[in-house]
């Protein structure tokens, strides 16, 4: 294989890289780096992320050990992850988990779908946003927690009330994700559908919705983490189930660790479902010329 | 044949951008729309796409009135306005809505080849250089075979070697069907270049100064006399426009001697 460092170095005596520079694929492989370095370096990249969480971790782990530090309110990882072990084997972690997943995925879906309906109404239409966006804006400001006596009250203790208040931790994002949008599509585009006398329908199907897609799946995302947020706070006022459950049942019996163990379990959950939403959205928007692949 | 009967143009904040335009470009005539900055010839142009609605007067193609976008008309813009989440077959294709798909494929593989893009047929916009995007543009305003086709200084942006490839692609996809073409330019020789009959345009409010028919065969040599002379004959039909624009009108010249 011809190396980038033995063409610097002129050291391969079979005349490999003499042969290299003599044509333009061989001088285009010696400048251009291999496949297999190329993973290396996203490989390493994709590492770099997890270097300052384990050096905490291990400086903590270390602190606790040499008995710098007590460890009884903040324990170190290894009694974290030896509670997270313990959770799982008797299974009641997988419990929890699934509840909350359960929980954000039904709460996700009812916010999403709303949001995109009465995002994309409110976009389209100028009468439908006068209607509409007043209302939705002042809603928009009211702080979540102040829904939850009301839910309660309307929905019950059980999983209506949780799911109704994720799925409003959802919609905003979404609905002013979408409507922005709509709203910036560029209008010479628009002129594009109309010199080819698209109907309204064929004009949001090919270029209204392929056009906003991007930005609508930011918000989309948006709406996932802040789904992540409100469950918590949806199973805090009330729940038998649920990694927020474990984050109050932690509490109440003294137990940081298992605190630790449900947050720890929170950000892998959140993580994994906002990298299961990207991987399956990105191939809708890989035609997009960003600057992703050159930062 | 397009005929434009009166056509006055008002903006909704009074600005008037066209007044009492005539014309008549008869059928596979390729005519110039020349002039400053201002003087009205995009708006002309949009007009005739059916974009904009005219004030006064009315636009008939084969005198059927045009009101809005027809599917005999179609239009390339100054900038490529290709889509960018469709490759560049489908950007050519996408006036093709209800064709047959073997139909479809291969009148977009021959406007490709017309424009020497059939290697990037799968490729995304965004891959492509400016020229060639303008030649998917083109390639995109031909394959469904228009009756007249707006060119709205498509070549604008482009380095003159770019510039003059793509002035001979496009005579080679007009010379297949012999469309009308109305074209806006900014640039004499590309007029001189491309068209029958050239239209000089003055503006406040925009309206027609002069016509100049060219009478030049085809292939042009930009090198030889008649090419030169026709040159000539537009750059003076320009410099007197631009006399008439800064003249003082009559009552400019009576509130001067008012004053003095």
């Amino acid at each position: 294989m011809i190396t980038r460092e033995s063409a610097v170095s002129g050291e391969a005596g079979d005349g490999t890289v003499a042969r290299a520079w003599s044509s333009p694929d061989g001088a285009a492989a010696l400048a251009a780096p291999s496949f297999a370095g190329k993973h290396l370096r996203a490989d390493l990249r994709v590492l770099l992320g997890f270097f300052l969480p384990v050096a905490l971790a291990l400086l903590w782990e270390v602190a606790v050990r040499f008995h710098l530090a007590e460890g009884r309110l903040v324990p170190p990882p290894s009694r974290i992850f030896a509670t997270l072990k313990a959770l799982a084997a008797t299974g009641e972690l997988w419990i929890h988990v699934w509840a909350t997943l359960w929980r954000v995925a039904v709460g996700f879906a009812i916010g999403s779908v709303a949001g995109i309906l009465l995002g994309a109404l409110s976009g389209a239409s100028v009468s439908v946003r006068r209607l509409l966006d007043p209302t939705l804006q002042a809603l928009r400001a009211i702080p979540s927690i102040a829904w939850v006596p009301l839910f309660i009250l309307w929905l019950g203790i059980f999983e209506a009330s949780k799911v109704a208040l994720i799925a409003i931790g959802v919609f905003f994002p979404v609905y002013l994700g979408v409507a922005g949008a709509i709203l910036s599509v560029d209008r010479k585009l628009i002129e594009v559908g109309r010199v080819f006398r698209l109907s309204r329908t064929a004009l949001a199907r090919r270029i209204l919705l392929p056009a906003i897609l991007p930005s609508a799946l930011i918000s989309l995302r948006s709406g996932l983490g802040l789904g992540f947020m409100f469950v918590v706070a949806a199973e805090i006022m009330g729940a038998s189930e649920g990694l927020g459950y474990l984050l109050v049942d932690g509490q109440q019996m003294g137990k940081p660790d298992q605190i630790l163990a449900a947050i720890i379990a929170f950000a892998l959950l959140g993580k994994a479902a906002d990298t299961v939403l990207v991987l399956a959205t990105n191939p809708l928007v890989r035609w997009q010329d960003t600057a992703r692949e050159t930062l | 044949m397009l005929t434009l009967e009166h056509l006055s143009k008002t903006y909704a904040d009074g600005t008037r951008a066209l007044s009492d335009i005539r014309l008549t470009v008869h059928e596979s005539e390729i005519v110039a729309l020349i002039g400053g900055s201002g003087c009205g010839k995009t708006t002309l142009l949009r007009l005739i796409a059916g974009l904009d609605r005219a004030s006064v007067g009315a636009i008939r193609l084969d005198g059927e009135a045009i009101e809005e976008p027809h599917p005999a008309i179609g239009i390339v813009f100054q900038e490529p306005r290709l889509l960018p989440w469709l490759t560049v077959a489908d950007n050519v294709g996408f006036g093709l809505g209800d064709a047959p798909s073997a139909e479809r494929k291969s009148r977009v593989a021959h406007a490709l080849e017309k424009v020497g893009l059939s290697e990037n047929a799968g490729r995304w916009p965004r891959d492509l250089s400016g020229g060639q995007q303008q030649r998917v543009a083109i390639a995109r305003a031909f394959v469904t075979n228009p009756k007249v086709l707006l060119l709205d200084e498509p070549f604008s942006a482009l380095d003159a070697f770019t510039r003059a490839s793509l002035h001979e692609h496009l005579l080679g996809l007009w010379d297949e069907t012999r469309p009308t073409v109305v074209l806006v330019t900014h640039d004499v020789s590309e007029a001189v270049t491309l068209a029958d009959r050239v239209i000089v345009m003055r503006p406040k409010p925009g309206r027609i100064e002069d016509e100049l028919p060219l009478g030049l065969a085809r292939p042009r040599d930009r090198t030889a006399m008649p090419f030169e002379n026709a040159t000539r004959r537009v750059m003076q039909a320009l410099d007197q426009s631009l006399r008439d624009t800064h003249k003082p009108s009559q009552r400019d010249q009576q509130a001067a001697a008012l004053w003095w």
